[in-house]
């Protein structure tokens, strides 16, 4: 009997659940979470409205429900963004020769060593702040982390006797790398991921919070904190709700990586 | 005549491996994998090397299968010099030198179905690779015919070797190469694996090239033997006569060290072999 491990269970847990309200927000919320209604402007929570309401009179939870969206959609994107480039060139420094392979890894140093934020805001400040900005730029940002690790993973299976068999066979470096070293380092794409995916997360909220990401009115965690500031004292509970749920989803993403990690890593494979 | 021309020729191989500077000052030191190696391997011999791990055999093998190139020297396969080739020049190579390797754990590709592993050599030459090939050479190695739909981690040792075999016949090559097959295996099923390359390599009429790094298991095997040190051959000859009248100092070593029934019910415990082992000759 395979023992669970619990990372895997927590993460797996809190990110189905982050998951769910995102699809439920497409069918239903409490409220339309746009609708403005200066009679109730920041109404205490209440069973009308759970997590009360923002300056406009926003439902709250309808806000965070619609929000999960933009937080995953980012993440997917950001770290889609992130995989396609990164993996490929990971590779590829893995199976070219060594100056070349230094290249790689030296300009992929140079994107490591900037700032992700700073990126992300030239990018807004460049191309305009929206969604799509903020997400090119957070998976610009983590092209490196992607390209390092695989480029590890991959030249371990270089090393292995089965690539070797594969050469004596007569297959080209190529068909090779998509054959054998891809399938392979499938494990590392998915540890990896998911934590870039929790770090993307938390990058939206800081970009939509500092006015570098989602405008309005499209919900965001990160604009909902922003917007926040000017009630901390009066409304602590609206930044306590979306700065909850960043929290929440950032710890998710990390255990569901810390989890599969574990779950793949081969020297824990008695243990299993 | 085809059958005069040797299978392998091995012409003064060396191999040299530069290792990471490690002064500004001084040249960047260099292992000597391979120095000067020259042997011929006739066309169906079956040819043992034999020496001890980190002598140079695996290299030697590499360089055989161009799967890596000498420093300087030659190697001719059939007749074809084989040496700084490129690789769209080595089909005929590709298609009649084949591998098995020492650790059956690492060369399956764990993400691959026994049959697509199995079927690979033949795809990547452009053979019809049916299914009904792949089943006659599981069956060739003694497993049976379901064996193809599943992952290598479901074998065992033995049977992962088995699939390993039955790769390396896949493209039906006239030379096959078996580096340390047996070593990583337990020795319930050494034998078994020993007589089905030797069953293998007599019905299918192949060249074997067989290295280990313990000489009864290749005097099992093969008809000659080389015997390599420290990257070079201190001695070749037939199998027979280098077991029974071992000329160089080193093999003289490598002989008394093995482990016999004899010498076993005769009292001999491990410290008389090491003793052995180590007295000058």
């Amino acid at each position: 009997m395979r023992r669970l491990n619990p990372s895997l269970v927590a993460g797996g847990v809190i990110v189905g659940i982050i998951v769910l309200m995102a699809l439920v927000s497409f069918i239903w919320t409490p409220y339309d979470a746009t609708f403005v209604d200066p009679s109730i402007r920041l109404a205490k929570p209440s069973w009308e409205h759970w997590f009360g309401t923002d300056k406009f009179g926003r439902d709250v939870l309808s806000q965070i429900m619609v929000g999960s969206r933009t937080t995953l959609f980012v993440g997917v994107v950001a770290v889609g963004v992130a995989a396609v480039i990164g993996v490929p060139l990971g590779i590829l420094a893995a199976m070219v020769r060594r100056w070349p392979s230094e290249f790689i890894m030296r300009a992929n140093d140079l994107v490591l060593a900037f700032p992700a934020l700073l990126l992300a805001i030239m990018f807004g400040a460049v191309f305009g702040a929206s969604t799509l900005t903020a997400m090119i730029a957070i998976g610009i940002a983590s092209v490196p982390s992607f390209a390092r690790v695989i480029r590890s993973g991959a030249l371990q299976v270089m090393r292995t006797e089965y690539v070797l068999a594969a050469r004596a066979a007569g297959r080209q470096p190529w068909p090779i790398a998509v054959r054998h070293v891809l399938p392979n380092v499938t494990s590392l794409i998915t540890v990896q991921a998911s934590v870039s995916f929790a770090i993307a997360v938390l990058a939206e909220a800081a970009l939509s919070f500092l006015g570098f990401g989602t405008p309005p009115p499209t919900p965001s965690w990160g604009r909902m904190l922003q917007e926040s500031q000017e009630f901390l004292f009066s409304a602590p509970r609206l930044a306590i709700f979306p700065g909850v749920a960043i929290a929440i989803a950032v710890l998710g993403f990390n255990l569901l990586g810390d989890g599969l990690r574990d779950r793949f890593d081969p020297k824990l494979e008695d243990r299993r | 005549m085809p059958d005069q021309v040797p299978a392998i020729q091995v012409l003064d191989v060396v191999r040299d491996y530069p290792r990471p500077r490690t002064s500004l000052l001084r040249p960047a030191p260099v292992v000597h994998a391979v120095r000067g190696v020259s042997l011929d391997v006739k066309q169906g011999e079956r040819f043992g090397i034999v020496g001890e791990s980190g002598c140079g055999k695996s290299t030697l093998l590499r360089i055989i299968a161009a799967l890596d190139q000498p420093t300087s020297g030659h190697v001719v396969v059939e007749g074809t010099d084989i040496t700084r080739l490129p690789e769209r020049r080595l089909r005929f190579l590709r298609e009649n030198l084949q591998l098995v390797f020492q650790d059956p754990m690492s060369s399956l590709d764990p993400r691959m179905r026994v049959r697509d592993i199995i079927a690979e050599p033949l795809v990547v030459q452009g053979h019809p690779a049916s299914g009904e090939r792949v089943r006659e050479l599981l069956e060739a190695v003694g497993l049976s015919a379901d064996a193809g739909d599943r992952y290598p981690h479901q074998f065992s040792g033995g049977q992962r070797q088995r699939i390993s075999i039955a790769r390396a016949l896949a493209p039906r090559p006239r030379i096959l190469i078996a580096d340390e097959p047996v070593s990583a295996l337990d020795v319930s099923v050494r034998a078994q694996v020993l007589n089905l390359i030797s069953d293998l390599v007599d019905e299918l009429d192949l060249t074997l090239v067989f290295v280990s790094h313990d000489l009864s298991v290749v005097k099992h095997v093969c008809d000659r033997v080389a015997v390599m040190h420290a990257g070079q051959i201190v001695e070749t000859g037939y199998t027979g006569d280098v077991y029974a009248a071992p000329q160089h100092a080193y093999t003289q070593r490598l002989v008394s060290a093995i482990p016999t029934l004899q010498r076993a019910l005769s009292g001999a415990t491990t410290s008389d072999l090491l003793a052995t082992k180590g007295e000058p000759a």
